[in-house]
């Protein structure tokens, strides 16, 4: 190949960019992009096994959101999905923008904040399974930490079977994947943060602006890009979570169908075939997946379009 | 004090320290908790969940290298995230050096639909990936993954890989076209080397999310000595019951390799990290 290329200005040398492009295309289009179009038309299909052959139209959507047993435990997961992030987006991500702002502070060392971004960042190194576990263990009624340490300040009437009870347990896994990701908001305010321009802060001081008012006018209007990009990651996670419900409560969501998400239920449906479907049903899975893909393109493009008008009327 | 509309937490760096200060403890303490008791007999963690142990025992770690096939599920995850890392960052670097200096409607194009990938996780393909896995023999075997893997990485491999051969001088190109130097002589000896970092925070965040992953070896892996570890992982709870030590003494051995490769690499990683976020 070196030789054929000598020149990079030679017009006939220029389609040689493509041996550059297509190892990578290649694999993106057979092992993402295809599987997922695919997976759409299969949406359609039903069949046994591996094979779909039998063309049903709209029937697997039909069942999904119709037929009760089915539709139960879909809207159901569905409900939960939503509950699911919105718990991520008020307490990971208010913390992930408040830890931002505390160490942003000038008045705070650099070596105290590196200190402090690193702790909070290592959760997010941890294999969510392996959280998942860890804090299963750390919530277990018999030797559970959490409800010693409530025991411990006086607060035993508190303690419970976190993960056992239905009004807890979807709470509960949430705060858990919140603890582990919230680093991740963090970090990407903090680097917002840093790249709003000193004289706005300078032009604030002058003016006796209060720092309540400089986070008010200067500071969030300025992040809320970086709020939009927040926002559409934590989206796009949170619709396709699965290993921390997993880990702590099991693949049928219990108790109950409590912790039951559009992940867990995907995964029952379409490939594992657990209780109480039995074998999978790869085209009510496919259909499953082809809902969770609307949801996400549809709640991203209007997060983009929210999130960029008010960039524009901050500015 | 002489400012009261100021909210609480920015009076005084002593507040921030304090609610920072708690979180930190909030993170170190369950970390800690994993650790340490991985090192007590299996009864004594009952006792003080929290204090350094009485007395110290490695059986957690014997029985991990001796009694199980965790060596192996290490090995597995070891080989399949390597080769799909390095395949990950020879392709993507080699897509983003075109895309940055084949300036047409088509790399304008291809850029946008590697960057689609970024938003639509992988997962949502999983009832066709299964299918074409089968297809191609793929099914069951730890090597299977990597097709899959590798894809996955891609998006961000390409995204973050493309911003930095951007980033490389112009002059500098020109300079080595002059002096003969063919287009795969430049990627080899001038952009793979120049864009260093940017591949290493690929390869970092890569490592984190593939070795990492559930889902894939859920679904595709059947046989015990194909599995990964984390798949290995999700079998602990099951076979041994109360056996803590042990369980925790496997995540711990889990964990720990990453947490100190972040530790070491924190600069890096954050930087890339950030820099897509911001761009993006």
């Amino acid at each position: 190949m070196r030789s054929t290329h000598k020149s990079m200005k030679n017009p006939r040398q220029t389609w040689g960019w493509l041996w550059y492009i297509l190892p990578a295309l290649v694999v993106y289009v057979l092992f993402m992009a295809l599987p997922l179009l695919n997976s759409l038309r299969l949406s359609l299909y039903s069949g046994s096994g591996f094979t779909l052959n039998n063309f049903v139209g709209f029937d697997n959507y039909r069942r999904l959101f119709m037929e009760p047993a089915t539709a139960q435990r879909f809207w159901n997961a569905f409900g939960n999905t939503w509950i699911f992030f919105l718990i991520h987006m008020v307490v990971q991500n208010t913390l992930g923008l408040f830890f931002a702002l505390l160490l942003s502070s000038r008045r705070m060392g650099t070596r105290v904040r590196d200190i402090f971004r690193t702790i909070i960042f290592i959760p997010t190194t941890l294999a969510i399974l392996v959280t998942g576990f860890l804090w299963k263990l750390l919530l277990n009624p018999q030797w559970g930490l959490i409800n010693m340490a409530l025991d411990t300040l006086g607060l035993d009437s508190l303690s419970q079977p976190w993960l056992g009870q239905s009004h807890t347990a979807l709470v509960v896994v949430s705060l858990v994947s919140s603890w582990q990701w919230v680093g991740i908001p963090m970090m990407i305010f903090l680097a917002g943060l840093q790249n709003i321009p000193e004289d706005l802060y300078e032009a604030a001081a002058i003016d006796g602006a209060s720092e309540w008012t400089v986070f008010w006018r200067i500071k969030l209007p300025l992040l809320s890009p970086i709020i939009g990009v927040v926002s559409i990651l934590t989206f796009t996670g949170n619709f396709n979570a699965f290993d921390v419900v997993y880990a702590m409560t099991g693949a049928n969501g219990p108790p109950n169908y409590a912790t039951d998400i559009l992940g867990t239920y995907f995964y029952r449906i379409g490939i594992a075939g657990q209780h109480p479907v039995g074998i999978p049903d790869m085209g009510l899975g496919a259909a499953v997946a082809s809902v969770i893909f609307l949801i996400l393109f549809l709640g991203v493009m209007i997060m983009r379009g929210f999130f960029s008008d008010k960039s524009e009327a901050a500015q | 004090m002489n400012k009261p509309q100021k909210p609480l937490f920015m009076r005084t760096p002593l507040v921030s320290y304090a609610v920072l200060g708690i979180w930190s403890i909030l993170v170190l303490v369950p970390l800690w908790v994993m650790v340490i008791n991985s090192f007590k007999p299996r009864l004594s963690i009952y006792a003080s969940p929290l204090g350094f142990p009485e007395e110290w025992t490695l059986e957690g770690y014997r029985l991990i290298f001796t009694g199980s096939s965790f060596p192996l599920y290490f090995l597995n995850s070891l080989l399949v995230v390597g080769v799909s890392i390095v395949f990950i960052l020879v392709c993507a670097a080699a897509a983003a050096y075109a895309i940055a200096n084949w300036q047409v409607t088509l790399t304008r194009v291809v850029a946008l639909f590697f960057l689609a990938g970024l938003m639509i996780p992988i997962r949502i393909g999983s009832v066709n990936l299964l299918q074409i896995a089968k297809a191609l023999n793929l099914l069951d075997k730890a090597v299977g993954l990597i097709p899959v893997y590798v894809a996955m990485g891609m998006p961000l491999g390409v995204f973050v890989l493309t911003e930095f051969v951007r980033g490389v001088p112009r002059d500098l190109l020109h300079a080595a076209q002059i002096d003969g130097a063919s287009r795969a002589r430049i990627f080899w000896q001038i952009i793979l080397p120049l864009t260093r970092p940017a591949m290493a925070t690929v390869a970092i965040f890569n490592l984190v999310n593939l070795w990492n992953d559930l889902w894939f070896p859920l679904i595709f892996i059947r046989s015990e000595n194909q599995r990964t570890l984390m798949l290995g992982i999700t079998r602990l709870f099951g076979q041994y019951q109360t056996d803590w030590t042990r369980i925790l003494s496997t995540l711990t051995l889990a964990s720990v390799p990453i947490i100190l490769l972040y530790l070491l690499m924190a600069k890096q990683f954050i930087r890339g990290l950030t820099a897509g976020a911001i761009k993006g």
